[in-house]
């Protein structure tokens, strides 16, 4: 999206300098006039290298099982039993069946938050389309699991237990609709942070390369955005995690309440 | 060129509900920090659920973001 906007950055357009901040997220066909004709975009690509790495992560933790596990195995250990005990911690003994769901959502979200932060890497969780995929994914997952186990006690979710009854016009809507805002607020969470986070990226590295740019102190100046950089990388790391950590553990909530009706 | 004007004082507007996603954030870790000073034993089982409401009250600051930038780059 070319941005037409304030009188400060056509100043700056003028001299051929923006903040093209939202440059980063456009997407473009690779692999040529193959991929060009089906389609197959950056996006695509490091979704398929995100669920390569964590096959292999998890193909070669498992694949020795030594007692005394190497950096690897003790990685995909730990991840496992991570995921294993927010599961079970969240949604009871009856989650067990849902861990492999959940931990392969929160790998991939991990896997691509992560890969977005490596330099010249798409991040492919800043598209809204994918979150609310996935979020789309766990919203007809718990619908149809908690259809399957309550049948039409389910729709007794909408109206709490002991509510007084003339109530009922005021609370049914409210919990109709915010049980469907479930995987928009579940998608726009990810996607947001992930396009807020990238954009505070490149707009601190755009000004390094401008006060670079402005005479002999410049470069000396330019130094302020760069640590802010710095520091803003860590941070995104830490947001990596969260958001993954979010996403699994609002998925084991809503599996909590389809599998136990409140 | 008003409305680019327009779209700026839009954009810093929207960002206002900054002010309660300041509030919130600042309340989540007061009552962490008071909870784990009285407990500390509890740290463990208090830490994520702290963490949690931090990412769900930063989410709402994340929307305020998003109408930012939905006016001023559509």
């Amino acid at each position: 999206m070319p941005a037409q906007g304030w009188a400060g950055e056509r100043d700056l357009a003028a001299e051929g300098k923006t903040i093209d901040a939202l440059g980063q997220f456009e997407l473009k066909t690779v692999l040529g006039p193959i991929g060009h004709s089906v389609g197959f975009t950056q996006s695509s690509a490091h979704m398929l290298l995100a669920v390569g790495l964590i096959t292999l992560l998890v193909m070669y933790g498992i694949s020795r099982q030594a007692v005394v596990p190497g950096r690897l195995q003790s990685l995909t250990e730990s991840a496992y039993e991570f995921i294993q005990g927010l599961v079970i911690g969240q949604v009871g003994p009856e989650g067990k069946r849902f861990f492999p769901f959940v931990f392969s959502l929160f790998m991939f979200i991990l896997f691509g938050n992560l890969l977005g932060l490596l330099p010249f890497a798409f991040t492919f969780t800043s598209h809204i389309v994918v979150t609310f995929a996935l979020a789309a994914i766990v919203f007809v997952l718990i619908t149809v699991v908690a259809l399957m186990l309550h049948g039409k006690k389910f729709f007794g979710y909408f109206f709490p237990e002991g509510a007084p009854i003339w109530l009922a016009p005021i609370i049914i809507p409210v919990e109709i609709v915010s049980y469907l805002s479930r995987p928009i607020s579940l998608s726009i969470r990810l996607f947001a942070n992930m396009v807020a986070g990238h954009v505070m990226l490149k707009v601190f590295a755009t000004f390094i390369v401008l006060l670079g740019g402005l005479g002999v102190a410049g470069p000396f100046i330019a130094v302020l955005p760069l640590t802010v950089n710095v520091a803003l990388v860590g941070f995104e790391i830490l947001v990596a995690f969260l958001q993954a950590y979010v996403f699994a553990i609002l998925t084991s909530i809503y599996l909590h309440d389809a599998v136990h009706l409140h | 060129m008003e409305v680019a004007a327009a779209k700026a004082l839009g954009a810093g507007i929207a960002v206002i509900a900054l002010f309660g996603v300041g509030l919130g954030i600042g309340n989540i870790f007061s009552a962490l920090i008071n909870s784990v000073a009285r407990n500390p034993s509890a740290r463990d089982a208090v830490f994520p659920i702290g963490i949690l409401g931090f990412a769900l009250t930063e989410a709402v600051a994340l929307f305020a973001l998003l109408i930012a930038f939905l006016i001023l780059f559509t």
